[in-house]
């Protein structure tokens, strides 16, 4: 009890954070933090055992999560039978295409030896592949953009309830971070790190501009939804009288009949959207719960032993018969999956697909400073960071109103420095998550719960 | 004459835009693989520090057109950028001290400076946006075309014609002269040499009495110049706005790491052949074809490798297959 004191303060502080904000601002806006951030701890959880179980960095973290919100569109979407009927045929032998292109490269690098003749060949298949496929694919493709271009345009999904897809999405995110990892994992750290940004800004330019499977920038909307609608909560008898019974005491106070209702209504409208983010909070704090489970029993065993001494030092791990190459790879491709379940997650719960909005900042580089400022290596400490770190994010603009306010009280309210400030407030964020990043790299380098590891 | 017309045609469309593009980004990439060779880390915060320098070189080309200062058919932004060098050498010298330092003396892993370089990158962009804001600006002014399209068709009688705006030129003739000036620097003189050697091993250049101190301020300086005039150049041609230049941070690292990095000329070839890729595999060669080859073969489709969405992702895809074959990039990386 008394050793994990400091995790236990940690969180209740943290959670206490979240509750003023619903006493202060609103539960609504209190409970989307909350979901937010349960959805920021899988990510961090993801990147936390690619970093701090086995020192890979992964700044790929966006294309992965893209590649989950994909999944959430294709699992979910219902089918669009014209655009399958208009190009399916076409798009389905390209697929063909493509595995026969891939199988035909590994005959070739199987088959024969290493030589300028055999890249050669390879080249020419490649080449000559993606020739066949552009002029088998382009009439379909322009085929199913056209049918109904402003509703659908494209093929559409499976649609099936939109939960399968955080499982999809990390087989999506796991395939590829497969075919990264094979590429690329031979590389020293920072080209690692470099190599997998550039990759997942490939992943979203082709998520961004293949129209014909995303959608592309006419993003998707109206999601199936895991949760109940708001509209539907608000006609539903047992949940009017749930929120009479919460509110009697407010509601006992008006005497006036009409004027009771009206505010039971108020109460109904507001009581159905905490009610529905409930529903998120709780479907994602179960993800969040198996998650950490399995992350700790993975890092107490030996396999979890094993990973901390390859990273701790990769030649003498080697020397001991571990198979440090096919390690990294595994635990790339677990971290990427665990991130592409939060890919769908997020898409989940926004209920609509914006190609648009995956942007490197966010994704990637604001859930590194999660994972550091946590603690690296430690679950508890990435998940607190997740929280610790979107908190931040959300309240950095009421907290830089605050303090704008309070340094240029002196100054008049029409003076122009003082409007600049108060039109910038929403860039206090970087601000105050860069020097965090900064304070916590220097004078806590291990972050706020640092790596514990007791031999049991 | 047809031939002659559609070599006119990818001059214009393909050279001169991919010429100009490259020396921008040859600048970044020799500004990235300095502070790799030297301070020994990936510098994330690339893009942002020249948004910084190009932010104090608007700043100050404001002040001067406020003044009534020009420099002609020149934009007054190149009046503006000595002012901005020293700017952002102070600028980076302060991160420098308060931040870098003490990796560097605690000999930390590059991966820890890399984590640091994300802070400078968060918190620079911070002030980069709470001073001048998010918006797209331009500042040039002066003289825009050295030729216009029109006035060549007339003075030589072809069909196609060749736009060559001022700030290609301008791009083109700085590049030349900041990157020979550069390598002379480094091959010629002593500090310069004193750099090379500190790239290549640093406990020999710190035995053979090399000042570490020096070296590092020296290689801040040389960025500083660096990032602010490939950071004005690329804002004169096209414009400033800081989310562009933090995007263009990717085809800078993809630059560096295809010439090889740690390499200043691998780096400022490797600009040119992540420009020339990108614009080579994204232009519609149809007009092209249509002059070169008889009328009975015309082509039917535009002729396109890929579409210009894909822009990014071309450098990007070539960057890939380079590390999977050359490692080391084109050009054997990390000598200086």
């Amino acid at each position: 009890m008394r050793k994990n004191l400091n995790v236990i303060a940690a969180y209740s502080i943290m959670m206490g954070l979240i509750i003023l904000v619903g006493i202060f601002q609103s539960w609504n806006i209190a409970l989307s933090i909350f979901n937010l951030c349960l959805i920021s701890a899988v990510m961090t959880m993801g990147a936390n055992i690619q970093w701090g179980y086995a020192g890979l960095i992964n700044f790929g973290i966006m294309g992965f999560t893209a590649l989950g919100g994909l999944a959430a569109v294709l699992i979910s979407v219902n089918p669009v039978k014209e655009a399958w009927s208009a190009g399916g045929t076409n798009i389905l032998l390209s697929l063909f295409l493509i595995i026969g292109i891939i199988l035909a490269v590994r005959f070739v690098l199987k088959r024969y030896q290493k030589s300028k003749i055999r890249n050669y060949i390879i080249a020419a298949i490649i080449i000559s592949g993606i020739i066949i496929i552009r002029l088998v694919s382009e009439p379909g493709i322009e085929a199913i953009e056209e049918v109904n271009p402003a509703r659908t345009g494209f093929l559409g999904g499976l649609g099936l309830p939109i939960i399968f897809s955080w499982i999809v999405g990390a087989f999506f995110a796991g395939g590829l971070a497969f075919v990264i990892g094979k590429v690329a994992l031979g590389l020293r750290a920072d080209y690692l790190a470099i190599a997998t940004l550039l990759i997942s800004e490939i992943v979203i330019a082709i998520i961004k501009h293949e129209d014909w499977l995303t959608r592309g920038v006419k993003n998707v909307i109206g999601l199936k939804r895991p949760a109940p609608y708001e509209v539907n909560l608000q006609e539903t008898e047992w949940f009017i009288n749930l929120v009479e019974k919460f509110n009697s005491g407010k509601l006992a106070l008006i005497s006036d009949i009409a004027e009771r209702q009206a505010a039971l209504n108020q109460f109904v409208i507001e009581g159905s959207s905490v009610f529905v983010k409930l529903c998120y909070s709780g479907l994602f704090l179960v993800v969040v719960i198996i998650l950490l489970i399995l992350t700790q029993k993975a890092l107490y065993s030996p396999w979890g032993r094993m990973m901390r001494a390859i990273r701790d030092n990769e030649e003498a791990a080697n020397a001991m018969g571990k198979n440090v190459v096919k390690q990294h790879l595994l635990i790339f491709v677990l971290g990427s999956a665990i991130v592409g379940i939060a890919g769908a997650m997020l898409v989940t719960q926004d209920g609509l697909f914006t190609p648009g909005s995956y942007r490197p900042l966010r994704y990637t580089f604001l859930i590194w400073v999660m994972v550091i400022v946590g603690g690296s290596g430690n679950n508890f400490g990435a998940i607190l960071g997740g929280f610790v770190v979107w908190f931040l994010w959300i309240e950095a603009a009421p907290i830089g109103l605050y303090l704008v306010n309070l340094t240029t009280a002196g100054l008049e309210d029409t003076h122009f420095l003082k409007v600049h400030l108060i039109e910038s407030v929403p860039y206090f964020r970087f601000l105050m998550m860069g020097i965090g990043l900064l304070l916590i790299m220097r004078y806590r380098p291990k972050g706020i719960l640092p790596e514990k590891i007791e031999i049991k | 004459m047809d031939f002659l017309n559609a070599i006119i045609l990818l001059l214009n469309y393909i050279f001169v835009p991919a010429l100009a593009y490259g020396s921008q980004l040859a600048i970044g990439a020799i500004f990235v693989t300095l502070i790799y060779g030297i301070l020994r880390f990936a510098n994330f915060a690339t893009g942002d520090m020249m948004s910084f320098g190009t932010m104090v070189a608007i700043l100050f080309t404001w002040y001067f057109q406020s003044l009534g200062l020009s420099l002609g058919f020149l934009p007054t932004a190149l009046l503006a950028i000595p002012f901005a060098i020293l700017f952002m050498g102070l600028y980076m010298l302060i991160i420098d001290k308060f931040v870098f330092k003490y990796y560097r003396l605690n000999k930390s892993p590059p991966v820890q400076l890399a984590m640091v370089s994300i802070g400078v990158m968060f918190v620079t962009q911070a002030v980069v946006r709470i001073i001048i804001g998010p918006s797209d600006r331009r500042f040039f002014d002066g003289e825009k075309f050295l030729i216009k399209a029109n006035e060549f068709k007339e003075m030589t009688g072809l069909n196609e014609g060749l736009a060559i705006k001022s700030t290609q030129v301008i791009t083109i003739v700085v590049t030349i002269i900041l990157v020979s000036t550069l390598f002379w620097f480094l091959n010629k003189t002593k500090t310069g040499k004193s750099m090379r050697a500190y790239s290549d091993n640093e406990d020999l250049a710190l035995l053979s009495g090399i000042d570490p101190k020096k070296i590092v301020m020296i290689t801040w300086m040389i960025a500083a110049i660096l990032a602010t005039i490939g950071g004005v150049l690329y804002g004169l041609d096209k414009s400033f706005k800081p989310f562009t230049y933090f995007n263009n941070m990717l085809p800078i690292f993809a630059a560096a790491i295809v010439g090889g990095i740690g390499n200043p000329f691998g780096a400022f070839l490797g600009g040119y052949v992540i420009a020339f890729s990108e614009i080579l595999l994204t232009y519609a060669y149809k007009k092209f074809f249509m002059y070169v080859l008889p009328e009975s073969m015309e082509p039917d489709g535009l002729i396109q490798l890929l579409s210009t969405d894909y822009k990014f992702a071309v450098s990007f895809s070539i960057l890939v297959i380079v590390l999977l074959y050359r490692p080391s990039g084109i050009f054997k990386g990390k000598i200086l």
